[in-house]
């Protein structure tokens, strides 16, 4: 699936085509034995400086692309590569097995997890089976089932988020895909165990948040975390869908604007080019900011966790008083 | 209306005109039922709680005229009153909308709370308000909410929350997402304190509403007939959601897959309520 054209975003296509230019001087190098190091090096910081220079310049929209970019990893490559061992668990109890939330148990370094995350898929019949990482009421069900597995062994929780949105399909609305979400965002705040969450693509939404309430909040660099996808604004509030570079504008949904609204605790910096150009580092650099994080937490009790997790999100939102001064709380 | 005849029926072109010229009435005596087309008599109306006698469609309450048809009289009082919305994200046009919607309402946001006595029973009560901007849940309409239920445990009352919303405000954009945690986690505290929470959910209660606190009440009572559910008309829509059953996210669906307790219509509403109060009140009593 590599260098299908489909898989390659606009303002990747420069670097990929002097990537391809390099490998073919290398080849040629090896096939004929002239020595073109030179020519190599000079490409080679060619190309680094034309990726920093796109990379350092991106819109909201280009990120949007990014956090949905078909080779950006997804939840069960993390936890591959960030658990020294981990083991899935399954279902609700109550209906079935959301194959587009998906859970379990795992350890890194010295700590014992309980981990759930959406899981998108890789190619049309995968994805068709992940329900696109839409999850049904279901699934989180299932989380909030392992969540409180977590709880009874005084294990951390870890929240993997990457979905566009919840399933709005006839039969989640049937089965209660509010009271599902809503019940997840209750019972999250009184959780006495540590929980973090990292948003690794798409923040979509009540989907994004149905297992989004944390302790800490940590962002990779090129997710997003939005209300609402920018195409949905741009349909809904400025009536036309084409208009979604501006929406993604306005709607502030990078890590940045995260961080900058008091939303998330911390971004966590991908590689160069993004995520998917160099997965181990990026998984790397999230297992040990959830370390970090976990470390810091171990310090509190239970009560304390939940009353620090309760006060995060009470204090959100931004309004005046009548004296018209503002207040950030 | 010259083509009527004694046993004739109007042609479908003077019924048009027919209610044209009702529509062109002066405004205050005459309102059309947008569901049966019934022209109503607006004194009429009022005094049926703004319910039409012929097919029972429950107009959309303001939410003052909400809180004179259920509460005592008099024993509104209101609270958060000095709560403004803020532009955070420097939406575009968003100041010009609020002053827009603030204009037409008469009211400062969305969202209504206060302390009340309902058949002397004393309660904290909040009332959205769906003529502010479609009842979207912002910063202050969570604040509102939450304040509303940390009031209630403050002072052990019981809660009973009229919801409607279109969804989140989009101009707050992340901050109205969290709304959707900071309230639900409020009812978690109601829930630790043993104080009875009443949810009514009015037309339409949809999106981040429905998915966290409307959502979230020791009883759920819809009125009928109200558009309950949680992708909003327009996102279902987009996502081009397909093969929806008849009666799909109304008040009848939800009971149906028993999402919430009860219909009660409007008239019945108040004591509906008053009974609901006086089995968790004394359970509240209790926690004295």
């Amino acid at each position: 699936m590599s260098s299908s054209p489909l898989n390659i975003l606009d303002f990747e296509k420069p670097i990929l085509e002097l990537e391809a230019q390099i490998a073919e001087i290398k080849r040629l190098t090896a096939e004929e034995g002239t020595d073109r190091s030179a020519e190599i090096t000079a490409l080679e910081e060619h190309r680094d400086r034309l990726m920093a220079q796109i990379f350092s310049n991106l819109s909201p929209w280009d990120r949007t692309l990014l956090a949905r970019h078909p080779k950006r990893p997804y939840t069960l490559d993390y936890v591959r590569l960030m658990f020294d061992d981990y083991m899935e668990l399954h279902g609700d109890r109550l209906f079935s097995d959301d194959k587009a939330m998906i859970g379990g148990i795992g350890v890194m370094g010295n700590h014992q997890m309980l981990w759930v995350g959406q899981q998108k898929g890789r190619d049309l019949k995968d994805r068709q089976f992940r329900n696109f990482g839409s999850a049904k009421p279901e699934g989180y069900r299932k989380a909030m089932r392992l969540m409180k597995l977590a709880e009874k062994f005084h294990r951390p929780i870890l929240c993997l988020v990457d979905t566009p949105a919840a399933d709005c399909s006839v039969g989640a609305e049937e089965r209660g895909i509010s009271e599902a979400i809503a019940r997840n965002l209750m019972e999250m705040s009184t959780l006495e165990v540590p929980v973090i969450v990292a948003i690794l693509g798409e923040g979509g939404s009540g989907g994004a948040l149905g297992i989004g309430v944390g302790n800490r909040v940590i962002m990779l660099e090129n997710a997003i975390y939005s209300v609402i996808p920018p195409e949905g604004c741009a349909a809904i509030l400025f009536r036309d869908p084409n208009r979604k570079i501006e929406a993604a504008e306005a709607l502030k949904i990078t890590s940045q604007h995260a961080l900058e609204l008091g939303v998330i605790d911390e971004v966590v910096p991908e590689p160069l080019g993004g995520a998917h150009r160099n997965v181990e580092q990026t998984a790397k650099a999230l297992r040990e900011t959830i370390i970090r994080h976990l470390n810091e937490l171990s310090t509190l009790t239970g009560p304390e966790l939940a009353a620090q997790r309760y006060d995060k999100f009470r204090n959100m939102g931004t309004f005046l008083c009548e004296e018209l001064t503002a207040v950030t709380e | 209306m010259a083509n009527t005849g004694w046993f004739g029926r109007k042609s479908k072109n003077a019924r048009k005109i027919a209610r044209q010229t009702v529509d062109a009435l002066p405004d205050g005596l005459w309102t059309k039922c947008p569901k049966c087309n019934e022209i109503l008599f607006n004194k009429e109306l009022e005094k049926n709680l703004r319910v039409c006698g012929k097919c029972n469609y429950h107009f959309k309450l303001s939410a003052y005229d909400r809180l004179v048809f259920t509460v005592d009289d008099g024993s509104f009082e209101e609270f958060a009153t000095e709560l403004r919305t803020a532009n955070p994200l420097n939406f575009p046009k968003y100041e010009a909308k609020l002053a827009e919607y603030r204009e037409k309402s008469g009211l400062d946001e969305s969202m209504v709370v206060g302390r009340a006595k309902l058949a002397e029973i004393p309660i904290v009560i909040g009332v959205a308000e769906f003529g502010f901007l479609g009842a979207s849940m912002g910063s202050v309409y969570g604040e509102k909410v939450t304040r509303a239920m940390e009031t209630a445990v403050a002072e052990k009352k019981p809660l009973i929350m009229f919801c409607s919303s279109g969804g989140a405000r989009m101009h707050e954009g992340i901050l109205s997402l969290m709304q959707m945690a900071k309230t639900s986690a409020a009812v978690a505290r109601m829930n630790q304190a043993g104080l009875p929470y009443i949810c009514v959910l009015t037309d339409p209660t949809t999106a981040g509403v429905h998915a966290s606190f409307a959502s979230l009440g020791d009883v759920i009572i819809a009125e009928p007939g109200a558009l309950i559910g949680f992708a909003g008309a327009r996102v279902a829509t987009q996502a081009g959601l397909i093969n929806r059953p008849p009666n799909f996210q109304t008040s009848e669906f939800q009971l149906e897959h028993g999402m919430i307790d009860m219909i009660v219509p409007r008239r019945e509403m108040k004591s509906t309520l008053t009974k609901l109060l006086q089995f968790g009140y004394r359970e509240a009593a209790n926690v004295i």
